[in-house]
């Protein structure tokens, strides 16, 4: 490890910092174009935030401590797997606790703060939200430790720096059956984590169906800012994710250069625009599900990760 | 083909051999899961010819073929035409389990095929082999698609499903079958499926519908 690799690392959470909001703002614009509006453009979420920032800060009667710093643990946990994953370069400073089970973990970290905030206002959408969000959180949790460990077998590692350069080294092994199917499980997971269509609608305040919204309706301002902010960088550090997971390729190495770290940061942006706009062209062509047909889709991506497990560790034990 | 070829072609086609049935366990519009057997049926189509591939053996290749005429053409599309006479609201398959909870069964059925396949798999570790447990897991979900189901075409499916799963498993296990025996089997699943598709016709002009749960009593 070297003092690049740092900067390596420092690009990633700045980075993460920085793109979140214009990554949901491209989301939204391409989903406003194709819908026929002319949409707010892609720095839209900033000025949002902007806007927010310098507003008034209040607090509903009765709330607690909880209420009070859930945002920043959603913002803290959301950087904090920024910093540990590899996005830019594979030799970050903090790559031995890279762990995918660890960041599993933290993104869990982020959904229970939020969901105590919203039991914390003792309001009826409060809890309601609160009740829905643990529902998937608890359906996809094990989805994505069981996709995890379909990937972490042909690495021997769940380490992440270790997957991704296993993958590196053997391309042939994205297009064996195991990956695909955790790719497909992952895609699910991550949809349904971030909450976004068809498991939950980020552009509507529809009582019926809000599930995300109902969790924060209480939060005003600065914290609002940061909430929203911290939800935008969870979406972009999966996405990342996701994308180096499969596709590895103009990552940095684990001891980088100038170029290297420069190259790195290039293509992850890349892929992450491209599975974006991929992701919101999808969700102009779906409508939301049920509530209750919800539990089905993740039962199935579930059912898809355990076939990831089987097929990678049965079928190709052999080779 | 080289080793590493054929096992991969093997492995692909045994996963999705499985990730269809998986597929016509969640779906719920009859027509989609008719199209999901055809597919299926391909996907089994594609281990003996590969097989005959890697041997450089003729007899494996017309098996496979006929399997895909079979299974993959003709079976589905009688099938399809059943499905298409029924009356628009009854295409979906109407399971007694909801989906939630056969989705899980499946897993569990899954994992079991793993477990009690194990020791045959000891026995010769060969790539082919160890495709088995798909082709079992394949049965299991199968015989439970056939207890599952209300409507008699629905549970027509899981017959057919069923009738790939064990062609499967003889395929891998016994590395080949005989084609005579093969086309025997499959003529008598084509005149069962023709049986099928009369009968559920049949039941349909008579009760206006396939419900099974509604014929337990005898009438006159």
């Amino acid at each position: 490890m070297n003092a690049l690799a740092a900067v390596g690392a420092v690009v990633q959470v700045g980075g993460v910092l920085v793109g979140a909001p214009f990554v949901v703002g491209g989301m939204r614009q391409v989903r406003a174009r194709l819908e026929g509006r002319s949409g707010g453009g892609i720095g839209q979420p900033w000025r949002d935030l902007r806007k927010q920032l310098r507003k008034q800060e209040l607090r509903p009667h009765g709330t607690t401590v909880v209420f009070r710093v859930a945002p920043a643990v959603a913002a803290g946990s959301a950087l904090l797997i920024a910093a540990i994953i590899p996005l830019v370069t594979l030799g970050s400073p903090l790559d031995s606790s890279a762990d995918l089970f660890g960041v599993v973990g933290l993104l869990f970290l982020g959904t229970v703060a939020l969901t105590l905030a919203g039991l914390d206002t003792g309001t009826a959408f409060g809890g309601m939200g609160s009740s829905r969000e643990i529902t998937i959180a608890a359906l996809v949790e094990p989805t994505i430790l069981l996709a995890v460990f379909a990937l972490s077998l042909p690495g021997h590692s769940a380490n992440l720096a270790a997957i991704v350069s296993a993958t590196l080294a053997d391309p042939a092994q994205v297009l064996t059956l195991g990956s695909v199917l955790a790719f497909v499980a992952l895609v699910i997971v991550i949809v349904a984590e971030t909450g976004r269509l068809p498991v939950d609608n980020p552009s509507t305040h529809l009582e019926l169906t809000m599930i995300h919204e109902a969790m924060i309706l209480e939060y005003s301002g600065p914290r609002l800012a940061l909430v929203e902010w911290a939800s935008g960088m969870r979406l972009t550090v999966l996405l990342a994710l996701l994308a180096n997971l499969f596709l590895p390729w103009g990552i940095a190495g684990a001891d980088p250069s100038v170029l290297g770290v420069l190259i790195g940061t290039a293509a992850v942006a890349v892929k992450v625009v491209v599975l974006a706009i991929v992701l919101a062209v999808a969700e102009v062509f779906i409508a939301k599900l049920r509530l209750f047909r919800v539990p089905e889709l993740l039962a199935g991506s579930f059912l898809l990760a355990l076939l990831a497990v089987t097929a990678s560790s049965f079928l190709a034990s052999a080779r | 083909m080289t080793d590493a070829t054929y096992s991969g072609v093997l492995d692909l086609a045994a996963g999705a051999f499985l990730l269809f049935a998986v597929l016509i366990v969640w779906r719920r519009d009859l027509r989609a899961t008719v199209r999901l057997l055809a597919w299926q049926g391909a996907a089994l189509a594609v281990l003996p010819i590969a097989e005959g591939v890697q041997r450089h053996d003729v007899a494996p290749v017309v098996v496979g073929l006929a399997i895909l005429a079979l299974r993959g053409g003709v079976l589905p599309v009688l099938l399809g035409r059943a499905v298409s006479t029924e009356a628009r609201e009854r295409r979906e398959s109407a399971p007694l389990v909801n989906t939630t909870a056969s989705l899980l069964t499946v897993a569990a059925l899954t994992v079991l095929a793993y477990a009690v396949t194990r020791p045959m798999i000891a026995l010769s570790p060969t790539p082919t082999t160890r495709a088995v447990p798909a082709a079992f897991a394949v049965i299991l979900i199968a015989v439970f698609v056939l207890v599952s189901r209300r409507r008699a075409l629905s549970q027509a499916v899981g017959f057919l499903m069923l009738d790939n799963g064990i062609t499967a498993t003889a395929f891998l296990i016994a590395a080949g079958v005989p084609l005579i025996v093969e086309l025997g089997a499959s003529l008598d699943i084509l005149f069962a499926v023709i049986v099928l598709g009369l009968l559920a016709g049949h039941m349909q002009h008579t009760f206006g519908g396939t419900d099974l749960d509604q014929l337990r009593e005898l009438r006159d």
